[in-house]
């Protein structure tokens, strides 16, 4: 109430509130209804915010953190070596996996002698934060600015390597996301996560 | 009193009803189209083209929806008050003049299903029936808050009776007649009743406003304290019936404030473009249509405006504010009225 009229404000639009007296015109609440009706008539006009879901979807920015993908490296095999780093990253705790040593005749699938058997993220437990992204020193996971869709039951949100792999014919371009300068930041031997 | 009467009576009440009915039904989409543009939104758009279809959708919705009475409710009382609301909405359309004559063959047909010489104190009787089909669907229902909302309706709507009849009592005044054919002949060209008693208009409006039960005054079924109001304990096509009065008296009450102050079907200059008896009827008829929407509209621009009145402030309002304005503009205008007509 009693407010010093020479404090800093921070955004110029706080207003100092009063109990004051209403003046005869403003007891008639009419120009105030007009002003309203007014304001509103002018939002009649306005253009609408709405995105007609299924037939038109909002753009999402490129670096928008949604459903994760499991890169395959350019000849088509896995990239991730099951070293636990995400899992360890995630402050949800929503990754799991179980490691295995790549066999003689699994050359084209795996690219290095570790990988992950099973690699399944709990898409109920994450919190899109792309820990595990920044975490990974392989490249192998990447945020997409693709959505995870609803499901009827609890358990369909565990994703496993079967949605998480990107497939060989339908790459996911994440180009975006794997900027030179982002590139630079993970070989930093001096950041936290790359000692 | 001839064949060709009868007939012609019992087609203009169909055409009459049909489109009261009609004009309600669109009203439903009319009212979410323009809450969504009001909001920066679409409104219904899925059904047939711009959800021209969004009103037979909701009709058949509702009328497959299950058919719900509480134990204890009064049967007959139960299914009275959603058809004693629908009757009297539908009633008070009979008084109203749609237009001028038709003269066809002859003969002279007014666009009026009767032109009763007590016009205005019919309708008042009808729509003070009105709160009778929500107070009984209220009480019937036996549930709180169903009765809380008949009771919020009841009181309201006998509290804005009386500001709104005190306005119209000025009209009655000035024009001597209580026949709403010969209040609105008496407005030809521009002399609509609205620049002769602007007071009373704005108090008749929010009357209007209150008995029709549309936002801000629309305490009876207000959805945050009551869940529903008088109707709380209503489904199907009953509650359908309720919802759907509410929209007629809304396109009546268009109709009424377009009648007593905008000339019903009167507008500029009728005389001047020398047509014909039937297309100036025609025309005016047209134009009255056009005022009646464009009321109806302002009952929704209000409705997505105005935030709702708290009880006490509803009743303050009508009773300390709108009804001594009514009482004031009635005098003076029965004072001036004396002065200059009677030349005294």
């Amino acid at each position: 109430m009693n407010q010093d009229s020479t404090k800093i404000s921070l955004t110029n639009r706080s207003k100092v509130v009063s109990n004051k007296k209403m003046t005869l015109m403003e007891r008639f609440y009419l120009p105030a209804i007009f002003k309203g009706m007014i304001i509103t008539f002018k939002h009649f006009f306005k253009k609408d915010v709405t995105f007609q879901y299924p037939e038109e979807k909002r753009p999402f920015a490129d670096i928008y953190r949604g459903l994760h993908v499991l890169k395959l490296d350019d000849e088509g095999r896995e990239r991730c070596t099951a070293c636990g780093l995400c899992a360890l990253a995630c402050p949800a705790e929503a990754i799991t996996m179980v490691a295995a040593e790549r066999k003689e005749d699994e050359k084209d699938l795996y690219r290095e002698e570790k990988y992950a058997a099973t690699y399944e993220i709990n898409m109920l437990r994450c919190i899109f934060c792309g820990d595990c992204e920044s975490a990974c020193p392989k490249e192998a996971i990447f945020l997409t600015n693709r959505t995870v869709p609803s499901e009827y039951k609890r358990d369909s949100f565990v994703y496993g390597k079967d949605v998480l792999v990107e497939k060989k014919n339908a790459r996911i371009d994440v180009s975006k996301r794997q900027t030179p300068e982002v590139l630079a930041f993970k070989k930093d031997k001096s950041k936290s996560h790359n000692k | 009193m001839n064949i060709d009467f009868i007939l012609y009576k019992l087609l203009f009440a169909v055409i009459i009803l049909m489109l009261s009915l009609v004009v309600a039904m669109y009203a439903t989409l009319a009212e979410r189209k323009v809450a969504g543009f009001f909001q920066d939104r679409l409104g219904p758009n899925r059904a047939g083209i711009f959800g021209l279809l969004q009103p037979v959708a909701d009709g058949v919705k509702l009328f497959f929806k299950e058919e719900f009475m509480p134990a204890k409710a009064d049967k007959v009382l139960y299914i009275l008050g959603p058809c004693l609301t629908m009757l009297v909405a539908l009633l008070s359309s009979a008084v109203i003049p749609w237009g001028d004559t038709l003269i066809i063959g002859g003969k002279e047909f007014a666009l009026q299903m009767a032109d009763v010489n007590i016009g205005v104190l019919y309708t008042f009787a009808v729509v003070s029936i009105g709160v009778y089909g929500v107070m009984i669907g209220g009480w019937a229902s036996n549930n709180k808050y169903a009765l809380m909302g008949s009771v919020r309706a009841a009181s309201q709507m006998i509290s804005y009776e009386l500001a709104m009849s005190m306005s119209i009592v000025t009209i009655v005044m000035t024009s001597g007649s209580l026949s709403l054919n010969e209040i609105v002949s008496q407005q030809h060209g521009m002399n609509w009743n609205v620049f002769t008693q602007p007071i009373g208009f704005v108090v008749f409006l929010i009357c209007a406003f209150a008995e029709c039960n549309r936002s801000p005054f629309d305490l009876p079924e207000c959805e945050t304290e009551l869940i529903g109001g008088y109707h709380t304990e209503y489904s199907s096509m009953k509650l359908g019936f309720y919802l759907f009065s509410e929209y007629i008296n809304m396109f009546i009450a268009s109709a009424m404030i377009s009648t007593l102050y905008f000339g019903g079907y009167n507008f500029p200059f009728m005389n001047e473009l020398g047509l014909s008896h039937n297309w100036i009827s025609i025309i005016g008829t047209l134009v009255l249509m056009a005022k009646i929407f464009f009321f109806v509209f302002v009952f929704m621009w209000v409705r997505w405006t105005l935030p709702r009145f708290r009880y006490d402030q509803l009743m303050r309002f009508g009773w300390k504010g709108l009804m001594p304005w009514a009482f004031i503009n009635m005098i003076v205008t029965g004072f001036f009225y004396m002065l200059i007509k009677r030349g005294f």
